[in-house]
């Protein structure tokens, strides 16, 4: 490794000792019916995890979360190519991808519920909603700002439409695209599991929602715990790439 | 008005008279959604009578107060972290990661702290902006022009004198779009924790709505959150592009 590759690796040591201490802190002053200490979490979720009740909740969340995924790369993609290679219809749509993406998507939950039912459909549907916005943005304006020296080398070399897109449009507007996708997994983690919060009867949100009505506090903190284990790795993997992707570019 | 915009009117113009005409068509039955020109007519109705009155002010006193606390912690903090690049190197995984948390799980936690008043919804609204504060703070501080605080130094201006004639000014527009997305999740945040645990608020009144299959109430309610929170992103867009223009004209 490297000097900096080691210094970022101190940097994530310091900052998962500091939050473990600031929640054993946080535990002392809120006391267990409030909360779960930290070590105690972990032994909880540990256990949960060989349980099979509680692998079903999870592969439910999982299978929900890849669809969404799966469908907010999707039409995030198709929509910022569409409209970064048509620069009218940007200007027309675009401002009202930016509303969508700042407008409160909870409030839709009931809309949602009413119009898929309870189940699959609704998460799926409530996570796309959250993530395909941020990935539809940041490829539009990746692809309209591409380096108008590219656009008039392709031309020089009489490039054929999709050989342009292969060789040229991608790799330029990737590290932006990129950025987006990063911002696009996290958003559509959240939709998916505030769609299991308000309307599923499977899945982690599900099963945090049953424990906030319970007040089952040691499974509130394992289920938030494993959350924020997945959520936190994840990316710091795609943190990592998105830098290398941008420095490549300089 | 240019173009783009005209265009923009129409093709939301069309999209509301498209679920009109589905939804007198039936194709989109009444359960679901009713047309829009009903929504509205039941909107007025419900502002009219003022029954929802407690409930929109209860609501909008609580994001504004979770909005005005996220925006001044989340600069000041920004500015204490700004010159240390170790701490933020190490914050950054975390601030990644953030968005994709379910903070809402904390909801219970937050009520044995603060008991069942307005300070857990506060809170939600509060943990969610700050840490978009803080990430267009630490931004809008990146792009000040080195040259602006070289000339401060040469002036020999205090601390003060410089946040308040090249700093602040400098870095104003990035500060609003912090602002406008600190507006954005102290609404989900607030709105949320209503949905789940309230007895109050228009977030109650919706998910209560929704239970009862009161579309009469629920519609008018959700659009309404929906008119408030783009008129306000509009505002704070246009005043952030002004911003902009003047920065670089300078």
């Amino acid at each position: 490794m490297t000097a900096k590759a080691w210094l970022s690796a101190i940097n994530s040591a310091i900052l998962i000792a500091a939050l473990l201490v600031a929640w054993q802190l946080l535990f002392a002053v809120a006391g267990p019916q409030a909360m779960a200490p930290p070590l105690q979490t972990f032994r909880y979720l540990a256990h949960l995890l060989t349980t099979d009740a509680f692998r079903d909740h999870l592969e439910a969340t999982a299978r929900a979360f890849a669809f969404a995924l799966l469908l907010a790369l999707l039409f995030g993609l198709a929509i910022g190519f569409t409209l970064g290679m048509h620069r009218f219809a940007s200007e027309v749509i675009e401002p009202i991808l930016v509303s969508f993406y700042s407008i409160p998507k909870i409030t839709l939950y009931p809309v949602i519920l009413l119009a898929f039912g309870l189940g699959l459909p609704a998460k799926v549907a409530f996570g796309t909603i959250h993530g395909f916005v941020p990935v539809a943005i940041f490829t539009l304006v990746a692809v309209r700002n591409i380096d108008p020296v590219l656009l008039k080398t392709a031309h020089v070399l009489r490039l054929s439409r999709r050989k342009f897109v292969m060789s040229i449009l991608i790799p330029a507007a990737l590290p932006e695209i990129f950025t987006g996708i990063r911002i696009g997994f996290s958003l559509t983690l959240i939709g998916t599991l505030l769609g299991e919060m308000f309307g599923a009867q499977r899945g982690l949100g599900y099963l945090l929602m049953t424990a906030i009505g319970l007040q089952n506090v040691e499974l509130i903190m394992a289920v938030i715990l494993l959350i924020v284990l997945f959520a936190a790795s994840v990316s710091t993997i795609l943190i990592v790439v998105d830098h290398r992707l941008h420095r490549r570019m300089l | 008005m240019n173009r783009a915009a005209r265009y923009r009117i129409l093709l939301v113009a069309a999209a509301i008279v498209l679920i009109e005409l589905l939804c007198r068509a039936g194709v989109i039955d009444r359960l679901t959604m009713q047309p829009p020109s009903e929504m509205v007519r039941d909107l007025v109705v419900l502002l009219a009578s003022g029954s929802m009155n407690g409930a929109m002010l209860k609501t909008l006193t609580n994001v504004a107060i979770a909005c005005v606390l996220a925006v001044a912690a989340g600069i000041a903090f920004g500015v204490m972290i700004h010159g240390h690049r170790a701490v933020r190197n190490g914050l950054e995984p975390l601030f990644a990661t953030y968005y994709a948390i379910p903070i809402y799980a904390f909801y219970p936690l937050l009520i044995i702290l603060f008991g069942l008043g307005d300070a857990p919804q506060i809170l939600i609204g509060f943990m969610l902006a700050v840490v978009a504060m803080i990430v267009n703070t630490l931004n809008g501080l990146d792009r000040v022009p080195r040259v602006l605080m070289k000339t401060a130094r040469i002036y020999r201006l205090g601390p003060v004198a410089t946040a308040r004639k090249i700093t602040l000014p400098s870095a104003a527009p990035y500060l609003l779009t912090g602002v406008k997305f600190a507006v954005a999740y102290a609404f989900i945040g607030v709105i949320g924790a209503e949905f789940i645990m309230s007895r109050t608020g228009i977030g109650y009144e919706i998910s209560f709505a929704y239970n009862n299959f009161d579309n009469k109430t629920m519609y008018p309610l959700i659009i309404l959150i929906l008119i408030i929170s783009i008129l306000i992103n509009s505002t704070l867009s246009r005043w952030e592009a002004l911003l902009m223009q003047r920065r670089s004209r300078t």
